[in-house]
C-alpha cells in the first residue's frame, strides 16, 4: 500500500495532457455506445479500460515494456495493445516471436534487473509452455535470494473458457497460479476492476498473474470519474461487494460474476436475497470478505469455470469451514467447470461451463427451496 | 548456393552459406532488419537499417534464397498419380472453401483455420505415405486428415459439433485424430506436435529395434509452420531425432506469416532449412507451391527415414490465401504479395502441368472438380443431418479406464467417480 501511496502521490503532477487525451478519447468512443446510463455517464469497454491502464503506466514509468506475440504492429490478438507502438516505439512494444519459454524467460530477467515488464500470452493456455519461468523464475526468487531480488512483472492475457475453440484453447487457470507461493493472481470483472486492478499489478513489485477474459473484452460498463482518473488503483487481495444481500452469499470472480449478478436478479424475484462477491484477487484471497458475508448470510454458493477438484471454491469452502463452520445453515454448494476437457460441440460445451441457471439452482437448494432437475439436453 | 538442387536432400556436412548477409534482428537498433526484395537479384534478402515503415517489407516470389531461378527439371509422373494428386487438392480447397461459408453461416464455431494454398504440401507428402505411417498437425489440419484418408463426412461432422464426426464432436477444428488413419492429431499449440511426432518415430524405431518387429517401417512427418521454427521444442525434437536416427520427416509450412508476424521479422536466420545441417541432419528447400517438385524431395526424404537413415527437415515455401483464421482481418499482409502468390496458385500449376503433358484431359480434370463438388456437398448434407452428440458423452473418454481409479486386485474398477467432480454438470 506504501508503495502505491507513493505512486499516487508522484503521478499527481503527472502528464496532464496524457491523461487529457485520455479521456477525450474515452469520451469519443462513448457517444457512439447505444446505451446510457442516467446515473453514470461514462461507460467504456473491459478492452479500453485495459488498453488505458497500459497506456497510463507506460506513459508513467519508462521501465514499463510490453513484451509478447503480436503486441505490436498487429495491436495485439485481441486489440488490447492498440496504438501502444505508435506512441511508445518497437524498443517498449516488443513483438517476439512464438517463444513463449523464451520471452518469458527474458521478461522475468528484466525484472530482476530492474525493468517492469509487462508479458502479454495471445491466450493464458499458452503461459503452460512458459510455466517453468513463472513458477520456477519469478515467483520464487525473492524467497530464495532472501529478499535481494524481487521480480515485478506481470504475466497477462485471456484465460477461461472461450467459446468453440476445444479443449487445449479452454481452461481457467485461476488455481492453478494461485497455488503457488510468492505469486499474485488477479481476476478482474468489469472495466473498473480491469483499469484497477492492472494499474495495481504493473506498480506491484512482485511477479502478478492477471487472468483476463476474452469473452469479456467487448463488455462495456459504467465507470465513475475516479475510475478514470490515471491515479486510480484498486488494492491487491480485497474482494468487491457487488450485490448486497442478506439470504445466501454467492463468490464469483471473472466472466462469472456477471453470472451471479444475474442469478441474484432471478432469486430476488422469487424472494432470496443473494450477496454476490466479486473476489477479484485470487492470492491474496479476501478471507475477511468472504467470511463476513457468510457470517450474515449462513449460507454459500462458490462458482468458478475452472475444474472442481482443487479449485478456487475448495479453497474458499475450506476457509469458511475452518473460520465461520457454526455459522452455516446449509452445505456449502460448489459450482464448476465439469471435470472434463473442453468439449468442442456446442450443446456439451454449453453443458460444461455453469450457467445462470445452475447459480439459481445452487442457491435456491441453500435455501431449502425445492429445485426441479436440469432439463435434459 | 549453386549446388543446391531442390530436388536433392543435402548431405549432413558443411555447406557454404552466405549467413554473413544476415544481420541479426534487433528491437532496439532497427524495427525490421530483413526485407526481400522482388526485383533485386542477389541478395534477395538485405539488412535495413530503417524501420519497416520507411522501408516496407517486401517479400520474393518463392525465393528465400538467392540462386534459386533454377530449380531443375520437373519430374515427369504418371497419368494415375497425376489425377491422384490433382483430386487430393481440389478436395483440400474445395473443402476449406466450404468450410469458410459453414462458419459464417453459424454451423462451425471457434477457431477456424483454412489450409488454402498450401494444398501442394499436404499432397505432396502424405500421399506418398502408407497408411499405418503418421501424420502430426498443428491447428490448420482439415486438409492433413483428408489426405491421410480421413472422410470428408467425418471431418465435416466434427467441424459442426456432431456426434458423428471423426472425434464424436469433443475435438474440433484444431484437433483432428485418427487412430485408424495413423493422424495423430492437430496440436492447437505452437510447437507441441513436434514432440509428439518425434515420439510416434521413436516408437517405430523402438517396434523395430527393440521388440524385433523386423517388419515395421512406419514413417511419422510432422506438419508444422515457420512460426514454429522459432521455438524451443523445434530444436529440442531436431537433436534427439537426428542422435536417434529417427524415422521422422520434419515439414515446415512456411508460409511467410505467423498471424501478422512476417517470417523475416521474427526470425534471425529466415532459411529454415539450414537449420537442419547442424544438428547432423539433410535440410532441404522446396518450392511448397509446386506440388511435383514438394513430391520428389517428399519421395527421398520419407525413403530415407524408411531405411533407417533418419530424420529430415524439409522447408515448404508456401503461403495461405486467407487469414491466419477467419477471425483474422488479414491487415499486415500487402495486397502486392497476395497477388503474387495468388498467381502461383499449385492447384493451377498442376493443371497447368497436366494438360500440357497431355496427362489428361481438361472435361477429365471438371470431372474430377464435379465429383469433388458432390463428395463436399455430401459432407455437408451429412454433417448437418446427424445428430449432435449425447448429454450422456459429456463425461466420457476422460480416461481409458471409464472410473479413472486403476483395476483393482479383483480385475474390477477400483472406485466410483466421486459425483462432486461432475460441476455443474447434471449428467
Amino acid at each position: 500500500m506504501l508503495g502505491v501511496a507513493r505512486r499516487r502521490l508522484g503521478c499527481g503532477g503527472f502528464s496532464s495532457s496524457m491523461l487529457g487525451q485520455t479521456l477525450e478519447r474515452i469520451r469519443l468512443s462513448n457517444s457512439i455506445l447505444p446505451r446510457s446510463f442516467a446515473s453514470a455517464a461514462k461507460e467504456i469497454t473491459v478492452r479500453d479500460a485495459l488498453n488505458s491502464a497500459l497506456d497510463e503506466e507506460m506513459s508513467a514509468d519508462s521501465k514499463v515494456i510490453l513484451m509478447g506475440e503480436e503486441v505490436g504492429e498487429y495491436q495485439g490478438a485481441y486489440k488490447i495493445s492498440k496504438g501502444l507502438l505508435d506512441k511508445y516505439g518497437p524498443e517498449r512494444v516488443i513483438d517476439t516471436p512464438i517463444t513463449e519459454a523464451g520471452f518469458t524467460g527474458i521478461g522475468v530477467g528484466a525484472a530482476y534487473y530492474g525493468l517492469r515488464p509487462v508479458i502479454e500470452f495471445m491466450t493464458f493456455n499458452f503461459s503452460l509452455q512458459a510455466i517453468d519461468h513463472i513458477i520456477n523464475s519469478a515467483a520464487k526468487s525473492n524467497y530464495m535470494s532472501a529478499g535481494q531480488i524481487s521480480v515485478p512483472i506481470v504475466f497477462r492475457g485471456p484465460n477461461g473458457a472461450a467459446a468453440g475453440v476445444g479443449a487445449q484453447h479452454s481452461q481457467c487457470f485461476a488455481s492453478w497460479y494461485a497455488t503457488c507461493p510468492g505469486l499474485k493472481v488477479l481476476c478482474p470483472y468489469s472495466a473498473e476492476d480491469a483499469r484497477g486492478l492492472l494499474k495495481a499489478a504493473i506498480r506491484d513489485p512482485d511477479p502478478v498473474v492477471f487472468l483476463e477474459n476474452e469473452l469479456m473484452y467487448g463488455e462495456s460498463f459504467p465507470v465513475s470519474d475516479e475510475v478514470l482518473d490515471s491515479s486510480f488503483c484498486l488494492p491487491i487481495g480485497k474482494a468487491k461487494i457487488e450485490r448486497e444481500g442478506k439470504d445466501v452469499t454467492i463468490t464469483a470472480f471473472s466472466k462469472m460474476v456477471g453470472y451471479a449478478l444475474k442469478a441474484a436478479e432471478i432469486l430476488s424475484k422469487e424472494g432470496i436475497s443473494a450477496e454476490v462477491i466479486n473476489l477479484r484477487s485470487i492470492r491474496p484471497l479476501d478471507r475477511a470478505t468472504i467470511n463476513s458475508s457468510v457470517r450474515k448470510t449462513n449460507r454459500l454458493v462458490t462458482v468458478e469455470e475452472g475444474f472442481p477438484q482443487h479449485g478456487v471454491g475448495a479453497e474458499i469452502c475450506t476457509s469458511v469451514v475452518e473460520e465461520s463452520f457454526e455459522y452455516l445453515d446449509a452445505p456449502v454448494e460448489r459450482i464448476a467447470g465439469a471435470d472434463v476437457p473442453m468439449p468442442y460441440a456446442a450443446n456439451l460445451e454449453r453443458m460444461a461451463v455453469p450457467q445462470v441457471e445452475d447459480i439459481v439452482r445452487a442457491a435456491k437448494r441453500t435455501c431449502y427451496r425445492s429445485v426441479p432437475m436440469a432439463a435434459t439436453a | 548456393m549453386a549446388a543446391f538442387s531442390a530436388f536433392r536432400l543435402l548431405p549432413p556436412h558443411p555447406i557454404p552459406l552466405q549467413s554473413t548477409l544476415f544481420k541479426p534482428s534487433i528491437p532496439f537498433l532497427s524495427y525490421s532488419s530483413h526485407h526481400l526484395s522482388f526485383s533485386s537479384s542477389k541478395p534477395s534478402i538485405s539488412s535495413s537499417t530503417f524501420s519497416s515503415r520507411l522501408h516496407p517489407i517486401q517479400v520474393a516470389p518463392s525465393d528465400l534464397l538467392a540462386d534459386k531461378t533454377d530449380l531443375g527439371p520437373v519430374p515427369e509422373i504418371s497419368r494415375e498419380v497425376a489425377l491422384e494428386l490433382y483430386e487430393d487438392m481440389v478436395l483440400g480447397r474445395s473443402f476449406e472453401d466450404m468450410c469458410a461459408q459453414m462458419y459464417y453461416r453459424g454451423k462451425m464455431f471457434g477457431f477456424v483455420h483454412l489450409y488454402n494454398g498450401q494444398e501442394a504440401v499436404s499432397t505432396g507428402f502424405i500421399k506418398l505415405l502408407k497408411k499405418a505411417d503418421t501424420v502430426v498437425s498443428t491447428y490448420r489440419d482439415h486438409v492433413h486428415a483428408l489426405s491421410k484418408g480421413v472422410s470428408a463426412r467425418a471431418v465435416m461432422a466434427e467441424l459442426f459439433g456432431k456426434a458423428t464426426g471423426c472425434c464424436r464432436g469433443q475435438g474440433g477444428s484444431m484437433h483432428m485424430f485418427s487412430a485408424e488413419h495413423g493422424l495423430l492429431g492437430g496440436f492447437a499449440f505452437i510447437g507441441e506436435g513436434i514432440p509428439v511426432a518425434t515420439g510416434a518415430a521413436f516408437t517405430a524405431k523402438y517396434r523395430r529395434e527393440v521388440l524385433k518387429e523386423s517388419d515395421c517401417d512406419l514413417v511419422t512427418v510432422a506438419f508444422f509452420g515457420d512460426g514454429t521454427c522459432n521455438n524451443g521444442q523445434f530444436f529440442e525434437c531436431l537433436n534427439m531425432a537426428a542422435l536417434w536416427k529417427l524415422p521422422i520427416v520434419f515439414v515446415v509450412e512456411n508460409n511467410l506469416w505467423a498471424i501478422g508476424m512476417s517470417h523475416f521479422r521474427a526470425t534471425s536466420d529466415p532459411e529454415i532449412w539450414k537449420k537442419g545441417q547442424p544438428f547432423g541432419m539433410p535440410g532441404v528447400h522446396v518450392d511448397g507451391m509446386d506440388v511435383l517438385k514438394v513430391r520428389e524431395v517428399a519421395k527421398e526424404a520419407i525413403e530415407r527415414a524408411r531405411r533407417g537413415e533418419g530424420p529430415s527437415l524439409v522447408e515448404c515455401e508456401t503461403y495461405r490465401f486467407r487469414g491466419h483464421s477467419l477471425a483474422d482481418p488479414d491487415e499486415l499482409r500487402r495486397p502486392d504479395e497476395k497477388a503474387h502468390y495468388a498467381a502461383r496458385d499449385p492447384i493451377l500449376g498442376l493443371k497447368k502441368y497436366i494438360l500440357e503433358h497431355n496427362l489428361a484431359t481438361e472435361s477429365e480434370l471438371k470431372t474430377i472438380e464435379a465429383k469433388i463438388d458432390d463428395v463436399i456437398e455430401d459432407a455437408v448434407e451429412f454433417a448437418d443431418a446427424s445428430p449432435v452428440p449425447p448429454r450422456s458423452q459429456l463425461l466420457e473418454n476422460v480416461f481409458a479406464d471409464p472410473k479413472g481409479f486403476g483395476i483393482g486386485p479383483d480385475g474390477k474398477y477400483r472406485c466410483e467417480d466421486p459425483g462432486f467432480t461432475q460441476g455443474t454438470a447434471q449428467v
